[in-house]
């Protein structure tokens, strides 16, 4: 068996899960978790309007308020969640369905039949998060007026701060959906996990540094354009530089997927006692 | 041969599986018989790789079961499990896993159309498999198992829900394909199919091999069980007479219309001896002489001890 068949199967498996994430009876959850903070921001931008000429543009503003909402809100829930309903669902979710014996009866390795369900995930993902990220700096900036909004993104820090969102969210989507698609092969139930998996997350910011090191919310913290202050509680500690976050986060995934085509190509079919 | 177990026990915890199963399953249509929950789901699942035995071990056309990627280019296996895909049509079913195998687009429509004609649901294969009937998505399922076309084809209770039609051409289908010189396993519970379809049987009961072989031959292995033999002749009287005067008959029937008998003896061959003298004296006139129990049934009824959760 070649190389290039490996990856003509991955492929294939990776469009036949894609379409699956995006377009089943799962896919509206997904959307909705990533229409929040657009919401949010519509609403924002809805009030602002109503304001009108009284209003003074304020970017600099809307810029830290969209810190804090990205970095307590998008990338602790929105994505944290989207990521546990995909990436823990692409095996579990077949287990579930009963099907994930067709899969196993096809002339393709277990784990790379994992690593196209991982990437399928990742393009979702990607796509919905990044879409929702792209949606809400449209949406925070549009009651400044044009004219501001565009010569921030022209001549400011606008799209490079817009730049460093994308690139966090991709890297969200990467470390929680290989944390989450693997413990979708262990466990019978990842949800309860990842309900473990949020609140180590959440009192990071009251960790000792050292502690901090093991999750995924301190790299991708260290990475976000805008520091935001974490409370009067918070323990201190420098920031993961990005020559640390972004390789550690992807050794880290790679040596999780490791482990899940370990457990992957051992596993059984056995539905009923699931 | 295709097929072979190796001492192979299989425990689920503390439960068994199957035990100690050592087996040679040649080329040709082989049938695994046995009640629910005897064992053969576990042996075609051992086979296939979807659990790994607990000891011994197995191969498939000298293939282990656990590298997927070189055994499932020459094995196809039909699951018991009724559940599909969400969404899939029949025709996207098959040309997705098709498509997993690493074949491309004319070639996925090629194999998939072929398969669809096979099972015969040309007509149905546009609508979604959550619509078929239990026979079409039986028929689905067996056209994925053919689609790729392998050399072993392992096939857990296929003819379940098919309607008889279906039944017969279904058989004839996995016929021509032992014919052609590959292998083609087959579980049942239903005996009388299992008659129908096999070269060859394997009864399994409570985990292990009561049998094996051709169907007479497993017949013939049984010494100690007399054979019953169908004669229908014009004088069953002086027949069932002659016959009781021998030590190895054990028993002798007369049918309802006094025109035929049905005779136990252990000793099949003298019996015909006896017969045959009968008839060149001119004694009797035989009409028919048959072997009344050289089917899987009566062997299976013997092996098994009763016919406990077998469909006749």
């Amino acid at each position: 068996m070649t190389g290039a068949t490996r990856l003509r199967q991955a492929v294939a498996v990776a469009r036949v899960e894609l379409r699956r994430i995006l377009f089943s009876r799962r896919s509206p959850a997904l959307y909705l978790v990533a229409l929040l903070p657009g919401l949010l921001l519509g609403a924002r931008a809805l009030a602002l309007a109503i304001q009108g000429e009284q209003r003074a543009p304020d970017i600099a503003g809307a810029t830290t308020a969209w810190a804090v909402i990205y970095q307590t809100f998008v990338m602790r829930f929105v994505i944290f969640f989207g990521c546990v309903g995909v990436f823990g669902n692409l095996i579990r979710g077949d287990v579930v369905d009963k099907t994930l014996h067709y899969f196993f009866l096809v002339p393709v390795r277990r784990d790379v039949l994992l690593a196209g369900r991982y990437v399928a995930g990742l393009i979702a993902t990607t796509l919905v998060f990044c879409g929702s990220v792209l949606a809400c700096l449209f949406l925070l900036y549009l009651p400044d007026g044009r004219g501001p909004a565009l010569e921030y993104f022209t001549n400011g820090p606008g799209l490079a701060q817009a730049g460093g969102y994308l690139g966090v969210t991709i890297l969200a989507c990467v470390g929680y959906g290989g944390l989450f698609a693997v413990l979708g092969i262990f466990l019978r139930n990842p949800s309860i996990a990842a309900v473990g998996v949020l609140g180590w997350e959440s009192i990071n910011f009251l960790l000792p540094a050292f502690l901090k090191r093991f999750s995924v919310v301190y790299y991708l913290q260290s990475l976000c354009p805008v520091p935001v202050a974490e409370g009067p509680l918070a323990v201190i500690a420098a920031p993961a530089s990005p020559w640390v976050a972004i390789p550690g986060l992807l050794v880290v995934t790679a040596a999780l997927l490791a482990v899940g085509s370990w457990k992957i190509r051992r596993m059984e079919i056995a539905y009923t006692s699931d | 041969m295709s097929i072979e177990f190796a001492g192979v026990s299989k425990f689920y915890g503390e439960v068994l599986g199957v035990s100690r199963i050592s087996l040679a399953i040649p080329p040709g249509l082989t049938s695994l018989v046995g009640p629910n929950g005897s064992g053969k789901t576990t042996l075609m699942n051992l086979m296939t790789g979807l659990i790994q035995p607990s000891r011994g071990t197995i191969s498939v056309l000298g293939l282990s079961p656990h590298d997927p990627e070189r055994l499932f280019r020459k094995v196809g296996y039909c699951a018991q499990h009724d559940s599909f895909p969400r969404g899939m049509t029949g025709r996207s079913f098959l040309e997705s896993f098709l498509s997993i195998h690493g074949y491309d687009a004319a070639e996925r429509r090629r194999l998939a159309d072929a398969a669809i004609e096979k099972v015969g649901l040309a007509a149905a294969a546009h609508r979604k498999v959550a619509g078929y009937s239990k026979g079409m998505r039986q028929r689905i399922k067996l056209a994925l198992a053919l689609a790729a076309e392998p050399e072993v084809l392992v096939l857990d209770e296929p003819l379940n829900g098919l309607d008889p039609l279906a039944r017969s051409e279904v058989i004839a289908l996995f016929r021509e394909y032992a014919a052609a010189g590959r292998s083609v396993i087959v579980s049942s519970h239903i005996l009388h199919e299992v008659d129908l379809i096999s070269d060859r049987v394997i009864i399994v009961r409570n985990g292990s091999v009561a049998a094996e072989g051709e169907i007479a031959g497993v017949r013939s292995e049984i010494e100690s069980r007399p054979h019953q033999i169908l004669v229908r002749c014009d004088r069953p009287e002086t027949l069932a007479a002659r016959a009781f005067e021998q030590d190895h008959v054990v028993e002798v029937a007369m049918h309802n219309d006094r025109a035929g008998l049905l005779v136990s003896t252990r000793d099949a061959e003298g019996f015909y001896v006896l017969l045959g003298g009968l008839v060149l004296d001119g004694a009797i006139r035989v009409e028919s002489v048959a072997p009344a129990d050289e089917d899987v049934h009566a062997v299976y009824r013997y092996l098994v001890g009763s016919d406990e959760g077998v469909v006749s």
